[in-house]
């Protein structure tokens, strides 16, 4: 057992650090930004920093050279994930779709000339993928999805409507899971495709979100003919895919990186303000949620740091991956209650007025952490999973 | 003992969410964020028709000489749809007038704002002053027979349209601080809107040398200050008592969602996941109630209601945050929707929570209370 890196490790953490250090824009910066916050301008800003990422290789890091990666280890990944966060780059849910989930799925399960097509463009930050999976009714209980991809020609029919599709007014792609076979138990009869975004048929509806930006949508498919080469692995067992995908999942390592950012800036903030007359770094109640917090984005980051290792080690993270997702969501949500319970009255204002502290950060995470909860499976399916799969305990 | 309503009161409690399921959504929360005003005038004068603004002024000074339990009962149905607008902070600043004020000062303010012809509110909070009245440094300098203001307020709800603002001050006399009646649009006084969460028109207010005439000193400064902790715990109270309102809508709103929506071939609300959270819902909130309640009664029935006040507050500001924050879970992606109604109770919660004062302020009120 050690709980440290190695000291090639520590170097290429020195050399992401000076290297971000220098590359976050500056205007990003001064937008005071968020990864959530969708424009045109923050979308442009993005784009531009995931190709410089891709051409130092570090969009892809982990991907063989032959897919446009370097081939290097996760425990590497871990660290530059990490310090993104820590930093807060322009990156966003963009890189975590489709060189977290959808890319490595086509590696395993894609054609020769699927991943010569896909892959090294989005290793060069070159193409977005969007994930078609949630319909009106099919939110948890995703396999009782009924968008149709029916054969035909040499080709498939596509009809139905996808819901919260994030990104999809500015993917170039759709991972798609479609219903090819409706006679048989519904997880048995789910198919993955790559659609293209352009292809008649595809009509965009964007969802305001309550934080009042753009950033997910519906997607209604109106007789969308996408190419039999499209389809990726065996037709029908797309369910199995989209569980292999699940095991891609970053290791969520941003969300206790991002706890200690926000920490830090808490600290500074209490140092420097006084509330009744009482410097705030003197409230020992305050003291202790902040010291508090601090231990539990350590408790977070060894258990993202246990799925890394899993994955350095060939296995499988299962409910691992659950357990961090349940606790990091909790854990923004402790985050947001310290962070307006600090920042008083102030945490009211957003940025833009000089009343605003931390350009307004507390206001947007107490809009945006509700969703940690929800997006890319609930709270509580995580904890059954943790449950039934990590316990065994029976399923109902 | 007795936990109910009085027939009048259930009464009223009626009449005030009929009318307002009708004339006030919880839409008008989001249509306000772009007005400037903040608030619908048709509604305003309805509610004056109603009585709503003179509910506890008497009737010599045209009001309707309800209760302090009547106050809130109107105040949990506007909770109930995220009632926009001056109310609370009017009606707020009217009782410290009619407790604190001169004869002349009553007959000139209160019938108006009975018939709904002004807009009030205190000025309590300070940069660096948020909740101490210890704290307060905006500076009243007697000259003649005037006071001179000088200082900075902060959080001053609906201080851009306000006739009268009520700015408490420190005066040179040595006994501390006392409320003075500023005319909203006197010389000297500077509103800036602050963009806030819960899109209420919350205001930075700047009082640049603004005279006071002696007619318009709402406390006789040299005297022991008595208005303002009286008004805090007014305010408080009436504060939960409009967040049970919303409390208790977000809850009712979820347990409907939970028995129409369906996952996995049944009612979401048949995961006992699900269940757990409603159930916790339901202990906040009936809670936060009754312990709203007796503040309330409290007040109402003329007794010491501090600590009341300071315990309703403390709970109802912590359940807030659980309750609303289970009903966004409850409710998945839809809530995360602008469309959907969700986020406006969380917002209004949150802002409630802030207002006069988090859970921890209380908690020290009560601390102290148990002789720490
Ligand atoms: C910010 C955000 C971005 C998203 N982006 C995408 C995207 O890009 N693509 C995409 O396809 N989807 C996306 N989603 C949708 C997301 O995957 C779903 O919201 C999620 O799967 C939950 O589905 P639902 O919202 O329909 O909630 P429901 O499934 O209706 O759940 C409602 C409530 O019931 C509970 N519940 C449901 N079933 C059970 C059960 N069996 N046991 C116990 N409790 C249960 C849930 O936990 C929840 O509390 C996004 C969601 C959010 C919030």
């Amino acid at each position: 057992m050690r709980f440290q890196f190695t000291p090639e490790q520590e170097q290429f953490r020195l050399e992401v650090r000076k290297v971000l250090e220098k590359e976050v824009p500056l205007r990003w910066k001064e937008l005071g930004y968020q990864i959530w916050e969708e424009t045109d301008e923050s979308w442009a800003i993005t784009k531009e920093w995931n190709r410089k990422l891709g051409q130092k290789g570090w969009l892809a890091l982990t991907w063989p050279p032959e897919y446009g990666g370097l081939g290097r280890s996760q425990v590497e990944q871990f660290i530059l994930d990490e310090e993104m966060a820590a930093i807060g780059t322009p990156t966003g849910i963009e890189t975590a779709i489709t060189i977290g989930w959808v890319c490595p799925t086509i590696m395993i399960y894609g054609t020769g000339e699927q991943k010569q097509q896909y892959l090294p463009p989005a290793a060069r930050g070159e193409i977005t993928f969007c994930l078609g999976y949630s319909e009106p009714n099919a939110g948890s209980d995703l396999a009782a999805l009924r968008t149709t991809a029916v054969e035909e020609g040499d080709g498939f029919l596509v009809n139905g409507q996808k819901v919260w599709t994030s990104i999809a007014h500015r993917a170039d792609y759709c991972w798609l899971a479609a219903r090819t076979d409706p006679e048989v138990p519904k997880h048995k009869g789910i198919s993955m495709f790559i659609v293209d975004m352009k292809t008649p048929g595809i009509t965009v509806r964007p969802l305001i979100n309550m934080t009042g930006f753009h950033s997910f949508n519906e997607v209604f498919f109106d007789n969308v003919r996408v190419p039999g080469k499209n389809l990726v692995g065996q037709k029908n067992r797309g369910w199995y895919q989209l569980a292999t995908a699940l095991d891609f999942e970053r290791s969520g390592v941003g969300t206790p990186a991002r706890v200690k950012r926000m920490v830090e800036k808490l600290v500074q903030y209490c140092k420097e303000t006084k509330r009744d007359g009482r410097l705030l770094a003197d409230d020992s109640g305050i003291r202790r949620r902040l010291a508090q917090l601090s231990v539990e984005a350590e408790v977070l980051r060894i258990l993202c740091y246990r799925i890394t290792w899993l994955q350095t080690k060939g296995k499988v993270p299962n409910y691992e991956a659950s357990v961090s997702k349940v606790f990091g969501a909790e854990l923004l949500g402790r985050l947001t209650d310290v962070t307006m319970h600090i920042l008083g009255p102030f945490s009211q204002i957003d940025r833009g007025s000089k009343w605003a502290p931390l350009q307004g950060e507390g206001l947007r995470l107490f809009l945006t952490s509700p969703s940690m909860g929800i997006g890319g499976g609930t709270n509580e399916i995580q904890k059954s999973i943790i449950a039934t799969r990590g316990l065994g305990l029976p399923r109902k | 003992m007795d936990l109910e309503f009085t027939e009048e009161q259930n009464l009223l409690k009626s009449a005030a969410r009929n009318f307002l399921k009708n004339e006030c959504p919880p839409s008008l929360m989001k249509e306000m964020r772009e007005d400037e005003r903040g608030y619908s005038q048709k509604l305003w004068d309805r509610m004056a028709d109603l009585g709503w603004l003179g509910v506890m002024v008497p009737e010599e000074y045209g009001g309707i000489g309800g209760d302090f339990l009547d106050l809130s009962i109107i105040m949990e149905s506007m909770g109930a749809v995220c009632c926009p607008g001056p109310y609370f902070s009017t009606v707020v600043s009217g009782l410290a007038i009619l407790s604190g004020g001169s004869e002349e000062q009553k007959q000139r303010i209160l019938p108006k704002m009975a018939r709904g012809e002004l807009i009030l509110t205190p000025a309590l909070m300070e940069p660096d002053a948020w909740f101490e009245v210890s704290s307060i440094s905006t500076a009243a300098t007697r000259e003649g027979e005037d006071y001179i203001l000088e200082g900075t307020k902060l959080f001053v709800d609906n201080a851009h349209i306000a006739d009268y603002i009520l700015c408490a001050a420190r005066t040179d006399s040595g006994e501390g601080v006392s409320l003075f009646l500023v005319e909203g649009k006197a010389p000297g006084v500077r509103c800036t809107l602050l963009n806030t969460l819960a899109y209420d028109k919350q205001c930075e207010v700047v009082f640049d040398r603004v005279k006071v005439p002696a007619e318009n000193i709402l406390e006789e400064p040299g005297k022991k200050p008595a208005l303002l902790e009286p008004l805090q715990e007014k305010a408080t109270v009436a504060k939960c008592a409009e967040m049970v309102g919303g409390l208790q809508s977000v809850l009712d709103l979820t347990v409907t969602y939970a028995k129409e929506r369906e996952q996995f071939g049944q009612p979401i609300g048949s995961f006992q996941a699900v269940q757990h959270h409603c159930a916790d819902m339901v202990i906040d909130v009936d809670g936060a109630r009754f312990i709203t309640y007796q503040a309330a009664w409290r007040l109402a029935a003329g007794l010491p209601a501090g600590r009341e006040a300071a315990m309703a507050k403390a709970w109802t500001s912590d359940a807030a945050r659980r309750v609303t924050r289970l009903g966004l879970q409850v409710h998945g992606a839809i809530s995360y929707c602008d469309e959907h109604d969700m986020h406006l109770f969380y917002r209004k919660a949150k802002a409630g929570e802030m207002a006069f004062g988090d859970s921890d302020h209380h908690l020290e009120k009560v601390a102290r209370g148990l002789g720490l």
